[in-house]
């Protein structure tokens, strides 16, 4: 499995996507610290780029990414390995990929001008985020033999989830606006990864209109470590059933 | 050494492979053929483990190998076209070969040397031509001395030289024993290279004997008019079947 | 102060020092009856009391005295009503420390409590476990400093208020620390009196709390983390100058609560992470300058019947939303601020910026309305309608205008 997880990383890691992103994330780091006067608003601009941009481009990149190694991952299944490693193998270089692209593009430019716990909170939501959305990808990716409607399928699911929902979620609390809606509202929230990481820097940017909310129960949840753990948790559950969905279907597909 | 049980696949609608039963024995050399879209793939990719079948079973030396991959430490598979990732270098394809079978400490550099990959080891996989990508194909499927050859179309795409320097392995290595499987449309490849014929027409075997048989048969002395008597055959039988589609 | 009335505290002084010659020190040490010795002692003594504990309430002083703790001996009161009540002028109560009240609301148990008093000084005490602090009713020209009060009270109702003056007037409140408590200081119908460098923290309802008290100031006093931050209501021509408002967090919890205060200042405060910096209800003619609201979830809530107040040149950085307003809010002016979440342009250079600034937007709106929508803030579904909103306004109030936004942060050191 390292050895497969090895080559596998060896060869995204040269290739031109990964330098571009890495560059592509490194210099918009660079023009927002050069642009805002304190740290917070970086972390306020960055964070439209990691809940947006990061999610499309890991999904897109992951299905291609897929599909463009489909003929390799043939040849390995000729060889003695297990379908999962090669499954986890691949799956795994791409998130490494992505992640360490946040890691240098970002974590550079903060190294150099500082950073905040919020602007360490971004980095770890946006390299959680793009392996929930790989996990999308390649759940898309083994679910169709048809690399656009992958790529339609992955993309389908980056809309719903930073556009769509919302606006359903928005409706919704609109037309109950009469009702006690907090804790529903939260748990809605709970089914969309995209929505967690944007709670969970808002726990740090805008904790102070969080604690807005009548009842112990959200003082509790927002200001201690337990609605950290909590999201933590359900987003490793949004990791991991989209994983284990297509790791399944993977064992079971013809090639 | 290799049994194949009444397997059946279908995709979607499309049986595939309906009932499917077969063996191939240590020491020969196996023609596999067929129109497109007969099966011929999704046979090899089932004895491979690519595909699986929905029913049946396949045995390699008596064991069934569902679920199972240590069997294809002793399979070296030859694809149509290999595609490798872009970035990796000749050099680095072959350690990580190598490190999939740990165990075989072994290797049979006959191909390595005769196409003179050593000298090109740094190269990275996407600039190769198509050629060449063939010939590292064709050495890594030599490269563990592995019992059984599945070769899917080898000498497709390389030049006349390197052509006969694979036919000459690979007519080496039947001669050592080893069971070999061919796919090719060319026919005097085939010819040159086999001693079995199998014919698989809309997913069940049409014709499986020696080539001398099929020569006696269809009456016919040499190998091509043979099989062109026998895909007549096939239409004749089929009259009403529909118009094969390419897969 | 008149000529009249320095004269008159000349020759009190006077009189005071030529008094002090006769009087005596009295010594108390653990064991001794602390009444006793009040009781026993002439107008203007000075009673020097041992350190050490004595479990003793209820003591009554009605003459002109100086209770001073050495090294702070322990008033122990052992739950039983009040511990020191003093109804007179001219007191001192300094370093002791004095503990354990009764719990009762029928009689306000305090620790040390004033009636009717002049003059009086409560000094460097500590006190712990107190229903009450310090009371002090229908009194004048107190001095209350340095003192450390704390309850460790679970519940707002077992407990009362840290600092407490009801009609009071010219005092001064300076230097404490009041924690735990119902109210950190409660003032009722007290006047002209000041409030300067006070810690108040972590008390169950508000830091301070006054309700018709006119004329007073509040200077640099801290009020942080108590449940309900500070509320203030119906009084007049209030100062308050270079105050700390800090994590006020909750439901109801503000930097500063206004209702119904009018003709007054509030200059130079800083309003950090609150829930709301400033909630104003009912309020006018106040004038805010020179403040700072960070990190607040709404720096300024303006609700309904606000008119004329001014908000010139103050600093709003990093907070959820700068302004929300219910609507009915009208002839406030706006001007001069610094609002970070501002995006025009200064094409004149004259550090003002040259398209007005909407401290208002959409989504505060939403929100007002249905709070649970806070947790979509910033989402980009949001993001999008904020923007459509600020291209071509129609729901936020277009009377809420900055005209003079300014392009970079005051410095108020």
């Amino acid at each position: 499995m390292l050895k497969l997880l090895k080559y596998a990383l060896y060869d995204i890691l040269k290739s031109r996507f990964a330098i571009i992103y890495t560059v592509f994330l490194a210099l918009v780091a660079i023009s927002i610290y050069q642009v805002s006067d304190d740290l917070s608003k970086v972390s306020l601009s960055l964070m439209n780029i990691m809940i947006m941009v990061v999610p499309l481009i890991s999904a897109v990149f992951a299905t291609t990414h897929f599909y463009n190694n489909l003929e390799f991952v043939e040849l390995m299944l000729a060889q003695p390995v297990k379908r999962s490693q090669v499954f986890l193998s691949q799956l795994l270089a791409v998130i490494l990929m992505l992640s360490l692209s946040i890691l240098i593009g970002f974590g550079l430019p903060m190294l150099l001008w500082g950073a905040d716990s919020s602007l360490i909170t971004l980095l770890a939501v946006g390299m959680i985020l793009s392996a929930v959305f790989t996990g999308f990808a390649f759940l898309a990716s083994v679910m169709t033999r048809d690399k656009a409607k992958a790529i339609g399928i992955s993309l389908a699911l980056w809309i719903y989830f930073s556009l769509v929902y919302d606006g359903f979620v928005l409706y919704i609390i609109y037309s109950f606006a009469d009702y006690p809606l907090e804790k529903a509202t939260l748990g809605l929230v709970m089914l969309n990864p995209v929505d967690l990481g944007r709670i969970l820097m808002l726990m740090q940017l805008d904790i102070s209109a969080l604690m807005g909310y009548t009842g112990a129960f959200f003082k509790q949840f927002f200001s201690s470590g337990i609605g950290m753990l909590v999201i933590l948790m359900v987003l490793s559950i949004w990791l991991v059933v989209p994983i284990g969905l297509s790791g399944r279907i993977f064992k079971k597909k013809d090639f | 050494m290799i049994s194949v049980n009444s397997i059946s696949k279908k995709f979607g609608r499309q049986e595939v492979l309906k009932d499917f039963t077969l063996s191939f024995d240590k020491g020969n050399s196996y023609a596999i053929m067929g129109p497109n879209g007969s099966g011929k793939t999704t046979l090899i990719k089932s004895i491979l483990g690519m595909v699986l079948p929905d029913s049946g079973e396949i045995l390699v030396k008596g064991r069934s190998i569902k679920g199972k991959e240590d069997y294809r430490k002793d399979v070296g598979y030859m694809p149509q076209i290999g595609r490798y990732p872009q970035n990796m270098k000749i050099g680095q394809l072959f350690s990580m070969m190598k490190d999939m079978r740990p165990e075989i400490r072994e290797y049979d550099l006959d191909l390595v040397e005769a196409f003179e990959l050593e000298k090109i080891k740094e190269k990275t996989m996407g600039t190769l031509s198509g050629g060449t990508t063939q010939k590292v194909s064709a050495a890594l499927a030599f490269l563990f001395n592995p019992e059984v050859l599945v070769l899917d179309e080898p000498t497709a795409g390389l030049d006349p030289i390197a052509a006969e320097t694979l036919k000459s392995k690979i007519r080496k290595e039947r001669e050592a024993g080893k069971l070999i499987l061919i796919t090719s449309h060319i026919l005097s490849d085939l010819e040159e290279l086999t001693n079995q014929a199998i014919y698989i027409f809309e997913g069940e075997v049409f014709f499986n004997d020696s080539i001398e048989s099929l020569k006696e048969m269809t009456s016919e002395e040499k190998f091509s008019p043979a099989i062109a008597k026998l895909m007549q055959w096939t239409l004749k039988k089929k009259s009403t079947t529909k118009v094969l589609t390419h897969a | 102060m008149s000529a009249n009335l320095r004269i008159f505290w000349f020759l009190l002084i006077g009189l005071f020092s030529y008094m002090e010659g006769f009087s005596a020190v009295i010594r108390i040490s653990p064991g001794q009856s602390i009444q006793k010795a009040v009781d026993g002692a002439s107008a203007g003594d000075t009673l020097r009391i041992a350190s050490g504990v004595y479990q003793q309430s209820g003591i009554v002083i009605r003459k002109p005295l100086v209770l001073i703790g050495e090294n702070h001996p322990v008033l122990d009161g052992q739950m039983k009503g009040n511990i020191l009540i003093i109804a007179a002028e001219r007191v001192t109560i300094q370093g002791f420390k004095i503990i354990n009240t009764g719990k009762s609301n029928m009689d306000d148990s305090a620790a040390i409590k004033f009636f009717d008093s002049k003059n009086c000084v409560v000094k460097d005490n500590i006190l712990e476990n107190a229903f009450f602090g310090l009371h002090f009713s229908n009194s004048s020209g107190m001095t209350i400093s340095g003192n450390q009060i704390h309850s460790n009270a679970l519940r707002e109702f077992e407990v009362g208020n840290g600092i407490h003056l009801w009609k009071c007037k010219d005092s001064f409140i300076t230097n404490n620390k009041v924690s735990g408590h119902r109210d950190g200081i409660y003032l009722e119908f007290v006047t002209n009196t000041e409030a300067v460098e006070n810690l108040v923290q972590k008390n169950m309802r508000y830091g301070l709390h006054f309700m018709f008290s006119h004329d007073n100031s509040y200077i640099r006093n801290t009020f942080k983390n108590n449940g309900a931050g500070v509320a203030v209501m119906y009084t007049k021509n209030v100062l308050m100058k270079e105050n700390r408002f800090e994590e006020n967090w909750g439901s109801s919890a503000y930097g500063i609560l206004l209702k119904d205060i009018s003709d007054s200042e509030i200059v130079g405060n800083i309003f950090l992470k609150n829930t709301i910096g400033i909630y104003m209800e009912g309020s006018s003619r106040i004038e805010f300058t020179g403040n700072t609201f960070q990190q607040n979830g709404w720096a300024l809530k303006l609700m309904a019947s606000c008119d004329q107040n001014t908000f010139k040149a103050n600093n709003f950085t990093q907070n959820t939303f700068d302004m929300s307003s219910n609507g009915s809010v009208v002839l406030n002016t706006i001007t001069e601020n610094y609002w970070d979440k501002y995006e025009g342009y200064d094409l004149n250079k004259d550090l003002i910026g040259d398209v007005p600034y909407r401290p208002i937007n959409l989504y505060s709106v939403i929100v007002e309305k249905i709070p649970a929508a806070v947790m979509l803030w910033r989402s980009f579904m949001v993001t999008l309608l904020d923007r459509m909103e600020k291209i071509l306004p129609t729901m936020t109030p277009d009377q809420m205008i900055d005209q003079s936004p300014k392009m970079k942060p005051y410095d108020f050191g």
